[in-house]
């Protein structure tokens, strides 16, 4: 799952790869289709199509002789969930701040009673 | 004087870019959260999971100082290292983080401190490195490391501090 991911990051720092999956995102369509507005040839886009396929983003059906390109969603969602992990992590170690800065406060805190008062310190 | 609902922190990878920034509120002054950043006794007591041991080896929180700890479980052992590039005390922290086990990685860290008044500060770190492939590395630290064990310790530390 690992793997898949790391691929599917990397397919997406490509800025045309990016157009062309927020393009899916509306619809299917074919190679020809997603050649059209980059003034790109169809070979070109073929290859950023495979590199998408190769990541699991991207699929072709086989029926049609269009064979038009569809967005593979899933990945989309363990990207989602990897993020959540490493925010959730995050979250923890901030939970576990929250109660230092908790306890900080109680010391920080000048009339507090159940603190015996501190006499005599000159500074 | 703590609101019974926990602060959430939120994320952002950034998805051309190697950025992650975190967010998160905190119900303390920038001050003191400032100081639990940089104080070493402080920090340790909140950077890792209980069941991970951290002992800091060097800390110098000044600007041009550096800092250098050791996390450890079950006789593991793995070092984290860096600059300290800029203290602007209670308003902003820069420095670098580097992970020994992946000592390419290094990690340009900025932490800005905005005070929201009534005593809460947002914390907001970005981290920069230098490639997208270097960032999901820390990305994917996050799945190995976040969810183990984590939960009880915690309960038990919110015990404590209250």
């Amino acid at each position: 799952m690992t793997d898949e991911l790391s691929r599917a990051f990397a397919a997406l720092a490509d800025p045309t790869r990016r157009d062309i999956v927020a393009r899916l995102a509306g619809a299917d369509a074919s190679v020809g289709e997603l050649a059209e507005p980059y003034g790109m040839s169809v070979q070109a886009v073929s290859k950023h199509l495979k590199v998408l396929g190769a990541a699991g983003l991207v699929s072709r059906s086989r029926d049609a002789q269009r064979r038009p390109c569809h967005l593979e969603a899933e990945v989309f969602d363990l990207m989602t969930t990897w993020i959540e992990r490493y925010r959730r992590q995050a979250q923890e170690r901030f939970v576990r701040l929250d109660a230092v800065l908790a306890e900080m406060g109680e010391q920080d805190e000048p009339y507090d009673e159940s603190r015996p008062r501190q006499e005599g310190a000159a500074s | 004087m703590n609101a019974t609902g926990t602060n959430q922190t939120s994320i952002e990878a950034h998805p051309t870019l190697p950025l992650i920034t975190i967010t998160r509120e905190f119900d303390a002054p920038p001050d003191r959260v400032y100081r639990a950043w940089t104080d070493p006794e402080l920090f340790v007591r909140w950077i890792g999971p209980r069941s991970i041991d951290t002992r800091v080896d060097h800390w110098d929180a000044r600007t041009g100082g550096s800092w250098h700890y050791t996390s450890s479980r079950d006789g593991e052992q793995w070092g984290f290292f860096g600059s300290f590039h800029e203290l602007r005390p209670n308003e902003r922290l820069v420095q670098t983080f580097t992970f020994e086990g992946y000592p390419d990685g290094v990690s340009l860290e900025t932490l800005v401190l905005t005070d929201l008044g009534d005593g809460r500060t947002r914390a907001t770190t970005t981290g920069v490195v230098a490639s997208l492939e270097d960032r999901d590395a820390i990305l994917r630290s996050g799945m190995e490391v976040g969810v183990i064990e984590g939960y009880e310790k915690l309960d038990e530390l919110l015990a404590d501090g209250r």
